[in-house]
């Protein structure tokens, strides 16, 4: 089986490549990467005018499968990942039950290969039923296929047991994905502490939150030589954090999402509860500081945190309305609208997505060299598109972003050479 | 001028005009409160609902003397009678309401934002009766109506609204109201109780009330939430009253003919001392009394005003 991409502008920063390039596709691996490839008998797709690049990955999703199906499953959220041009996603473990055992991460990563249109790399907790009381049992766990382990919404409170967490699933060489907030300071809030929440009258979240309880994780990755992985950094002081901690050589890597470097808390007025999140959206400052992180490389990974809710709930007063929106399909056209504004180069952009999240995640995925297993996004970058909710394939619509025009989409979504994802 | 809003959800969308005006509506309706029949035929065939989802004396028995007095059909729905601790959603208890075709909906609830919700999602006019820590309108306009009563003109008055300013609606909305009718409104209380921003609302932050209240025309004392004590904002409610309540010798610092003024219900000793709630300064029961007239006016006015009379 072989498939030619033609004449595309092959963008693949993991092997520093930018060019107008054909790439051959033999039994689902990339078998030759070069301009005017003359492939014979091989199904030609014409990639002029679009980008192609490996398959984007997004490191932080939430699949709710097992468990909370209403509000998403593994075969939607993959469908809306491959519509998004997302290949490989991670998916968070507060499922019901918990991805704090082999049954569960087998059962996940069964039916995404069985049924999905995106490869499922699932992180397991850090601790039983992401309780914060006794470690999950690492070493089993990452042999079955976690790659990473994390209490998400539930940080780790205890400093000993996030210690113990960090040496432990260093002894696997995995990282520990922190949900850095500090939850006595969060206090109920609703939205991020600020001219607008005290104008609402909703209930503050202090940056603080988010600020001291990075602190800490970076402090204890310090001191136990282990890997951290900050997950969705929203404030000026945790990009800082984590800058000053790679320059002393701290084992720390951070994510960004399109949220986070997109709107401000001014998006809540009108108590719209698709701009309910946590973090939560910051001010203007603070998405300032995102974008300077992204740029100056700080920010490793652009992932989405896709917390896909039931339209009922989210369709509730805002207080006690539920944290979270879908990203998946938005991804795409809000990163290279960091492009359009000279944020991000391309290259970098598209690093942000593919070769820096397989890293961390350390999965043979985020690069088109020869050899590699053909995951691919064909990418209309100029295609302006409306978002609207029956068009999206997600279950749930809780996006900020509907009826909004974005521009540049995926077209085609290839998954070991395999098409999951055609845009007419 | 006439101004004939769907809903009355907060003072923020109303312009110094329109606020104006329903002061002066509120005027022309005074009167009939202190008449041997209190009651005009205005409203009559008209269904109000007041739907009360948190505790509230005072302003749920003003709206409901209100809607009576302009001959409207009123009802009390109060959230320990109704289908909330059934677990039904705001969204369906209201529809179910809508469903018998109310003209208007007064609602009071905990969570902010609570009444955009509804007026987003019912045909009926929705007046705010205070939700959460966001608005409490008709206060506002009322205690404007009582600034007005006693100092003829609210511009360039200053204004000092002393306490728990973080969890008050009623400070939201006074400073929407106040600064837009040219007041210069300050406002004090302990760092636990000063919300981030609030300057850019239009006031003046002070940290303590002795400044606030220097020269000040009028002194707005708000009700301290004896529960906030010990819950990290307020060591006691004894040291509290000795550093942000109100005494006759604090009263002092303000100008001589200033009045102090209170949302109720007033915590003697606590943020008022006695003498100072019974004090000759002291004008709370006339913001009580004109509440009735301010009511009237905003039912009024979102039933249709001057239209109303036409048809």
């Amino acid at each position: 089986m072989k498939i030619l991409v033609k004449s595309g502008r092959v963008v693949d920063p993991k092997n520093a490549i930018d060019e107008k390039l054909d790439v051959l596709i033999v039994d689902g691996k990339i078998a030759e990467v070069a301009s005017n490839i003359d492939a014979g008998d091989a199904e030609i797709i014409n990639a002029a005018g679009l980008l192609v690049t490996p398959g984007l990955i997004d490191m932080h999703v939430h699949l709710r499968d097992p468990g909370l199906e209403y509000k998403e499953d593994i075969i939607t959220g993959t469908k809306a990942a491959a519509a998004g041009g997302v290949t490989s996603v991670a998916c968070m473990p507060n499922t019901k039950p918990v991805i704090d055992n082999l049954a569960v991460v087998r059962y996940v990563i069964a039916k995404a290969r069985e049924q999905g249109s995106a490869n499922v790399f699932p992180i397991a907790s850090v601790t039983q039923g992401m309780k914060g009381d006794l470690l999950s049992e690492m070493g089993e766990l990452k042999e079955g296929g976690c790659v990473g382990f994390s209490d998400d919404g539930l940080p780790v409170k205890d400093g000993e047991m996030m210690r113990r967490a960090l040496e432990y699933a260093n002894t696997f060489d995995a990282p520990i994905f922190s949900h850095a907030e500090d939850l006595s300071l969060v206090a109920g809030g609703a939205m991020n502490e600020g001219p607008v929440s005290t104008e609402l009258g909703l209930k503050g979240i202090p940056w603080v939150a988010e600020d001291a309880a990075t602190a800490r994780d970076i402090m204890l990755a310090e001191f136990t030589a282990a890997r951290l992985h900050v997950c969705h950094v929203s404030t000026r002081g945790s990009v800082e954090l984590v800058r000053q901690a790679k320059a002393r050589g701290v084992r720390v890597t951070c994510e960004a999402t399109p949220h986070h470097f997109t709107l401000t808390d001014e998006a809540v007025r009108g108590y719209d509860t698709n701009a309910k999140m946590n973090p939560p959206l910051r001010s203007q400052q603070d998405v300032d500081a995102v974008r300077e992180g992204l740029k100056d490389g700080t920010i490793d990974a652009i992932a989405t945190d896709h917390a896909p809710h039931h339209h009922d709930e989210k369709n509730v007063e805002f207080a006690i309305a539920l944290n979270g929106i879908i990203g998946l399909e938005t991804l795409l056209p809000l990163t290279l609208k960091l492009v359009g504004e000279k944020v991000l180069t391309l290259s970098q952009a598209v690093a942000l997505m593919t070769c820096n999240p397989a890293a961390i995640l350390g999965i043979d995925r985020g690069s088109l060299a020869v050899g590699c297993v053909a995951d691919m996004t064909l990418i209309n970058p100029n295609r302006e598109w409306t978002v609207e909710a029956s068009e999206l394939q997600s279950k749930s619509k809780n996006s900020p972003w509907i009826g909004t025009t974005m521009k540049g989409c995926a077209v085609r979504t290839l998954l070991a050479g395999k098409t999951v994802f055609e845009r007419s | 001028m006439s101004f004939n809003p769907k809903h009355v959800l907060g003072i923020k969308e109303l312009s110094q005009e329109e606020i104006t005006f329903i002061l002066d509506t509120a005027g022309s309706f005074k009167e009939i409160n202190t008449r041997d029949i209190k009651k005009v035929p205005t409203l009559r065939g008209k269904t109000i609902v007041n739907l009360f989802f948190e505790a509230s004396t005072r302003t749920r028995t003003s709206f409901e003397i209100a809607g009576k007095r302009l001959s409207a059909d009123t009802v009390n729905i109060s959230a320990s009678s109704s289908s909330v601790v059934k677990g039904e959603t705001l969204e369906d208890t209201a529809q179910n309401i809508e469903a018998m075709h109310p003209d208007i909906i007064v609602m009071r609830h905990s969570a902010s934002g609570a009444c955009h919700y509804l007026a987003e999602r019912l045909r009926c006019s929705v007046v705010n009766a205070g939700d959460g820590t966001h608005e409490h309108p008709s206060q506002a306009l009322l205690d404007a109506f009582t600034i007005r009563q006693h100092k003829g003109e609210i511009n360039g008055l200053t204004v000092a609204i002393i306490g728990d300013i973080t969890h008050s609606r009623v400070v939201r909305s006074n400073i929407y109201c106040l600064s837009k009718l040219g007041a210069n409104v300050r406002v004090a209380g302990p760092g636990t109780m000063l919300p981030p921003g609030l300057e850019k609302m239009g006031c003046t932050i002070f940290k303590n009330i002795e400044d606030a209240i220097s020269g000040a025309d009028c002194v707005m004392m708000l009700r301290i939430q004896r529960e906030r004590q010990g819950a990290s904002l307020i060591p006691s409610v004894r040291e509290y009253a000795r550093f942000f309540g109100l005494n006759e010798q604090k009263l002092k610092l303000a100008k001589e003919d200033a009045i102090v003024m209170h949302p109720g219900p007033i915590n003697r000793g606590v943020e008022l001392a006695s003498a100072v709630a019974d004090g000759a300064q002291n004008v709370i029961l006339d913001q009580v009394e004109n509440g009735v007239a301010v009511r009237m006016a905003l039912l009024y006015l979102v039933a249709g005003g001057d239209k109303l009379q036409q048809n």
